[in-house]
Formats: C-alpha cells, structure tokens, sequence
C-alpha cells in the first residue's frame, strides 16, 4: 500500500523534493505539498484505492505524511 | 427593529423604502441616494480610523487581466463563482446570425469569443502583479475600493452578485503581516460596535467548490486562515460577515514572485469590508430613515 501512496505523490502532490527521501513520517506540507495539490492527492487515492473519504476524514492531518494516509487507508478498506 | 430577523422582511423593507432598486435579475440592484450617502460615510469613517497607516491609495477598473486570474488559481476553489467576459469577434455573416438569433430569443452564447478579461472577482486581485519583485523592509500597505462579481443569484438582500469592497492589502514578512490583520481584526470590531451594531469575530472559511472544496475549508479553518466580523443582520443563528479577513500565507508571493527584503518568499494578507452589508445593517439595527438613527451613531458617520 505504501509504494502505491508514494506513486500517488510522486504523481499529485507536487513536492520540492522527491518523495522517496521521505520517511514514512514526513511532513508532506513542510515538503511543499499545497492544500490544492493535497486535493488532487485525496481524488488520486480515492479512484485508486476506490475508497471515499468521508467528510471527518476531509482535513489536513489524514493527508500530513504517507503514514497518516496509509492509517486512513486502513480504517476505510478494514472490512474488505 | 432588531428582534426579528428575516431575509425577506429586510428585502421589502429596503426597496419598500426606495433604498433599493430591483431591476429583475436577483443579487442585483440600483441604489438610491440615502442608500449611497450612508455608503459614502461608513468608507469615510473608515478612512478616518485608517488614516495614519500609511497606506498607498490604489484605484482599479472591476476588470482583471485573464492571465493573472488564471494564475490565482481561483478556477481551483470558486469555478461556480467566477464571471467571465465574452464578446463579438465575428464578421458581417456571423453578426447577422447573432442578431437573428438574439431577436428570435434563441441561444446565441456560441457567437460570443472569450477576452482578456475576467470580472474582478475580489478587490484584492489586480493588485498584487504589481508586488512583484522585492517590497521594501516593512512591506507595503495598499488601500483599495472595489465592485466585485460572484456568480451567485439570490432572493437574499446580502447576498448579492455584484457589490463593493473597501479592501486594505498588507505584503511583507509573515511576522509584519500576522500582526497586521490581528490589529484590523481587533479594530473591525470596534469599528462596528462603535456604530451600534452587535458585531463579533469568528474565523472562517470561503465558498470552496465540490468535495475538494470541503478539504480545503477544513484546512482553512484549521490553521485559522480566514476570519470574519459578523452581525445578525438576516439571522440570528447565521450572522451575516460584513468585514473578511485572508491570510494567504505565500500564495500570492510564489504565485508572483514577490520578495522580502531578506530575499525570502512574502506573505500577503487582505481585509474587506462588503460595503453594502455595512449599510444593510446599518438600515436593519437603527431603521430605513438614517436621519432617526441614534446620535452616536450619526456623530460618527456624519462628524
């Protein structure tokens, strides 16, 4: 899940530097990710996850790193 | 007045009194002299309050450079909002089918060409192409009127499709820039009670479109962006903002590559005042006949 997560932001959340030197962790915001390009990133994930965010999951903190999104990821895909 | 809160009600009472001119398209209105005077005042007190700032005064048509709002990103949060200027760009044989077409009331939005030109969609906007480059160490302070267009029809008085913003833009470090709407949003206040009316502050997010849009409100808010001074002017429950305070943080700086002394990105932060919100509920709390407002009222707008 998580290669997919990066693909997405290498794709969507155009960063100022490259994903791959981020740790899991990472402040994607520090990183350069927009609030715009944060959007892109949740409709990215949303068709490749075929998963919907739902309106408590729509703020900043669940789309701060790759491990917050793979957490929420999780929580939405947890009864597959 | 003051008790009961109704769009409606207020509405009636504002073209009843002959303050407002419907000319049949909702969000839009003529205004009459009593209406105008009033307005005049309240941009006079403003100005008053203001007046040791320092601000450079700015004056810009309601017209906006195409490029520059394309490069606002505005089509990325208010697609529904923005107002777009068409025109003929055709010869004699597509006039005579514009024409045709307009006088047997079918569609002739096809004939028309995009311009250069959007409506300005908040005042703020053809100012800040001019910063680009590096601002001076304290940053600089811009003081501006404008009409605004937003796309949005409606029956409610303050909702309106095109209206004025008395608008105060600061750009310098975020420090300077912070402090400087934190003092405009103390001052907002005052400024509103002074004149009688019942007026808090709230922070706030803007109209974003779509599911996108409910991300980037909640991010807004979240790190406290946008704030209001609001009074019930229709509603108790959902007071009506009459003063809006943005922080953009760097947006407008990297958008147009603008400096600070220390060579580092700027900060920019706007406040607006709606112009017509004021009056309406100037009109609301004290009544349609300004000559009867309280005295203090009218020592401060009529000194």
């Amino acid at each position: 899940m998580k290669d997919q997560i990066r693909a997405i932001l290498k794709e969507h959340a155009r960063l100022a530097v490259d994903v791959d030197a981020l740790a899991d962790d990472g402040d994607l915001y520090q990183a350069g990710m927009t609030s715009h390009a944060s959007v892109n990133v949740m409709l990215a994930l949303e068709g490749a996850f075929d998963v919907e965010f739902p309106d408590r999951m729509l703020r900043r903190g669940v789309f701060e790193s790759v491990a917050a999104i793979r957490d929420a990821l999780t929580e939405l895909t947890k009864d597959r | 007045m003051g008790a009961t809160y109704s769009s409606q009600e207020l509405y009636d009472g504002l073209v009843g009194s002959g303050l407002i001119i419907p000319v049949g398209v909702p969000g839009i209105f003529g205004r009459n002299a009593v209406f105008e005077d009033v307005l005049r005042r309240f941009d006079d007190h403003v100005s008053r309050v203001a007046k040791d700032d320092g601000a450079e005064k700015m004056l810009f048509p309601p017209t906006l450079d195409r490029k520059v709002f394309e490069k606002s990103e505005f089509l990325d949060s208010f697609p529904q909002l923005a107002g777009t200027i068409f025109s003929f760009s055709g010869k004699e044989k597509e006039h005579a089918e514009l024409s045709s077409r307009v006088h047997a009331g079918e569609s002739w939005g096809h004939l028309q060409t995009m311009t250069d030109l959007v409506l300005t969609p908040a005042a703020c906007y053809p100012v800040y192409p001019s910063f680009t480059g590096t601002v001076p160490e304290a940053g600089r302070l811009v003081d501006m009127q404008n009409w605004v267009f937003r796309n949005e029809p409606s029956t409610e008085p303050t909702r309106m499709q095109a209206f004025r913003v008395r608008e105060f833009v600061r750009v310098g470090p975020p420090d300077v820039v912070v402090a400087w709407r934190n003092m405009w949003l103390e001052r907002g206040v005052t400024i509103m009670r002074s004149l009688g009316l019942p007026a808090k502050s709230e922070v706030a997010n803007d109209p974003f479109f779509g599911r996108g849009g409910r991300m980037l409100a909640a991010t807004q808010r979240e790190q406290q962006l946008k704030f209001e001074v609001t009074i019930p002017v229709i509603s108790e429950e959902k007071p009506t903002a009459v003063c809006s305070f943005n922080w953009h943080q760097d947006h407008f700086g990297k958008i147009f590559d603008i400096k600070t002394a220390d060579g580092k990105l700027a900060n920019t932060a706007c406040l607006g005042f709606g112009m017509e919100r004021v009056c309406m509920a100037l009109f609301k709390h004290h009544g349609f006949d300004p000559k009867t407002w309280p005295a203090a009222v009218r020592e401060k707008l009529w000194p």
